[in-house]
């Protein structure tokens, strides 16, 4: 789902002029998907997930925009959005370090690594550098369990990691760090 | 609307496909796999087969998972019949050389070849996982070669509903979601609800860290649980059915959405289906990372596009569940027993496993142990067989602590206990639970408060906030557990631990609070030493 959209939001915003009222086409990339959910006031979460995945994070406008057009309560869908943890409303950074701190990464150390990177770069956990550069998050399991501790950079899910090869591939991206 | 598919034809025009090439090459595709690097190694079979040395004589079909996940990219090739060898670690160049070896000269490659004789593949019993590493996930062909949606088939043409209950209740089976509670009965229930409007929800948000039965289950073998959950819809009279699953599986969503879609055409989902009177209409709801979803009350809120917090219960769901109707929610893996049994007969499935916790059980085995995936046991298995011989035991020359089942709302089984056969009762009596697979073993180096801690901090981290006893008391039990680890804590600090662990427990408003002091209460009964040490307590050793 995921892939696809994001394309489809590449391809929107290349298009000269947005024929959106809001002047930003990728709100046609919502309205598509409000449509064929028929406007249900359960295709909230699901939503929620298409217009974070067509800009990045849940700013203000466009919750107000999703409220509006499931005729819900901004109340109600700003409570919705901050209940889960996967939304989110910062923009992301440049590249992403998520750290896998389930039990099976726990258990073999993943504790070290997130504070190994958020030390180097200087970025809590959950929270974008403030160069924009990076952003740390760590996640419940990813349910690779087998290959402990797991860290995934930019998409990519790399194996049995040490805090010496994260920060190595960290640094190939980011840079050197403070 | 098109004819419904024909389930011998299409089973018959895949065998004989089969027989197309001498030999066949399967490469697990799964996450692990991928992650191992399998993408590479499939394209470069992939390519070697099509060359026109190759093209007749091998294809490479991609498969789900194997459960040897630490020794990936895993690799089979088969001699049409003849004998199946098995490799490990499988680079894309090692892999081209393997099926060279095999097609051109007939030799085995022993460099990358892996045992299938090990305990690991000899002591697993595979009902759930028998199509992992056999089909290719993403063809409906594939799955119905190998006798999918018989089951649904049989069901619709030569069963009642309530005669598929009562196969349901002679199989014993239980819910794999970690309860334990005895399908049928809440099939029964469904069924005997008296609504135009029920449904069925498959449970997907698989939460616990450590578990990936059922993301690999909906991954590998999406086809099986459409199946379940059509013939469950079929049995209770339920015309609409939802599959919950967490948004932290994109391929297990992808891969469902596309199975209902060619389910669909194929007139196995929608209207009238294989041309009888039943319809049934399936949706797949995305979750959004709250792990208190996994809770049915809240999963059902979640369902309907409303913060994900539970509700008391009675009413119980099916009674009152979606949008007030009855509602039954069964988790993944029950449902991917569902077909064998009706397939099989409940008989058979109460044959395997213990008397009480019938059929076996799909375990995610991590941690400090040798083998690390996916396994499937009979219930009843020894804990001891599962680490030692099916896991490998504990690796570098390091001692055994504890196996830790049931996530953030089970425990710590030390080694003393090693013999306990696995099952709901077993595991419960010592104060654990089956939860929905996870097990993770634990060295001697790992401190158990710590553990605790974890656990402690996953619960305070994920509580909803609805109840007091859970938002506050998960926060001031980790506080306590942030004390005593760190060094800082008193006698007084432990015995508010405990107290608080049993307000916890018996306060909270659903199973997330409930269980939360489980971790807790599980170490300090067996790992209290290690408490009483960092608090400064003397101990007296041997």
């Amino acid at each position: 789902m995921s892939d696809t959209t994001t394309r489809r939001a590449a391809e929107a915003s290349n298009r000269p002029q947005g024929n959106h009222p809001s002047g930003d086409n990728r709100f046609e990339l919502v309205d598509k998907h409000l449509k064929r959910g028929r406007y249900a006031q359960d295709q909230l979460i699901e939503t929620l997930h298409v217009a974070q995945d067509v800009f990045g994070y849940l700013s203000e406008d466009v919750l107000i925009y999703v409220a509006r057009a499931l005729r819900l309560p901004p109340s109600m869908v700003y409570g919705v959005a901050t209940f889960y943890e996967l939304f989110t409303f910062e923009p992301p950074g440049e590249h992403s370090c998520t750290i896998c701190t389930g039990t099976a990464c726990f258990v073999k150390g993943a504790d070290a690594i997130v504070q190994g990177v958020s030390n180097k770069y200087n970025v809590p956990a959950g929270q974008t550098a403030e160069d924009g550069s990076l952003t740390l998050k760590t996640a419940r399991c990813l349910g690779s369990c087998g290959l402990a501790p797991v860290v995934v950079f930019d998409g990519e899910v790399m194996s049995h990691q040490s805090l010496e090869s994260a920060l190595a591939v960290v640094a190939s991206a980011v840079g050197g760090g403070s | 609307m098109a004819a419904p598919i024909d389930l011998h034809e299409v089973a018959e025009r895949e065998h004989e496909a089969r027989f197309r090439t001498r030999w066949r090459v399967k490469a697990c595709s799964s996450t692990a796999c991928l992650s191992a690097g399998a993408g590479a190694t499939i394209a470069a079979m992939q390519e070697a087969c099509e060359g026109d040395d190759l093209s007749l004589e091998a294809q490479v079909v991609p498969t789900g998972c194997m459960g040897l996940c630490s020794a990936g990219p895993l690799v089979r090739i088969l001699r049409r019949g003849g004998d199946t060898h098995m490799y490990q670690k499988v680079t894309p160049e090692a892999g081209v050389e393997i099926i060279r070896s095999h097609v051109e000269n007939e030799q085995d490659v022993p460099e990358y070849k892996l045992n299938q004789d090990i305990p690991f593949f000899t002591s697993q019993q595979r009902v759930v996982l028998a199509n992992g590493g056999v089909i290719d996930p993403d063809r409906i062909e594939s799955y119905v070669a190998h006798g999918g949606y018989l089951a649904l088939e049989k069901a619709l043409t030569t069963m009642k509903p309530k005669q598929v209950v009562e196969e349901l209740r002679l199989s014993g089976l239980r819910g794999r979601g970690g309860a334990g509670y005895p399908t049928a009965n809440k099939w029964a229930l469904l069924a005997a609800a008296d609504s135009e409007t029920k449904y069925v929800v498959a449970n997907g948000d698989e939460g616990d860290p450590g578990a990936y039965m059922d993301r690999t289950i909906m991954e590998d073998d999406p086809h099986r649980v459409l199946e379940g959950i059509a013939i469950a819809a079929y049995a209770t009279g339920a015309d609409n059915a939802y599959i919950y699953v967490r948004a932290e599986y994109p391929r297990a969503i992808e891969r469902l959405d596309r199975a209902i879609r060619v389910a669909r055409r194929n007139r196995l989902l929608g209207r009238d289906i294989l041309d009888t009177k039943f319809s049934l209409n399936v949706e797949v709801r995305i979750g959004a990372g709250a792990f208190v979803c996994g809770e049915e009350t809240a999963l059902m809120a979640s369902v309907e596009g409303r913060r994900g917090t539970p509700r008391l219960r009675p009413p119980y769901p099916t009674e009152a569940g979606l949008w007030g109707y009855p509602t039954m929610i069964n988790n993944v893996e029950t449902l991917a027993n569902i077909a064998p049994i009706i397939n099989n007969g409940g008989e058979w499935f109460a044959s395997i496993g213990t008397e009480k916790s019938t059929g076996t059980k799909v375990f995610a085995l991590a941690g400090d142990i040798s083998n690390t995936g996916l396994i499937e046991v009979p219930m009843g298995t020894s804990l001891r067989s599962i680490v030692e011989a099916i896991g490998g035991g504990v690796p570098d020359g390091r001692t055994f602590k504890a196996a830790q089942t049931g996530g953030p709302s089970g425990g710590c089984i030390p080694a003393k206990f090693l013999d306990t056969p696995v099952d709901y009762e077993s595991l419960r009596e010592l104060g654990s639970i089956m939860g929905s697979g996870g097990l993770i073993v634990m060295d001697d180096e790992v401190s158990m408060p710590d553990v605790a801690k974890f656990f402690m901090q996953f619960s305070m981290d994920e509580s909803c906030g609805k109840c007091t006893p859970c938002r506050a008391g998960t926060v001031q039990m980790h506080n306590l557990l942030q004390r005593i680890t760190d060094g800082r804590g008193t006698r007084q600090d432990l015995r508010d631990l405990e107290h608080l662990c049993t307000v916890v427990r018996d306060a909270s408003l659903c199973g997330l609070g409930q269980a939360a002091p489980n971790p807790v209460l599980s170490t300090l009964t067996y790992f209290r030493e290690e408490y009483e040490e960092l608090i400064g307590v003397e101990v007296a050793h041997g």
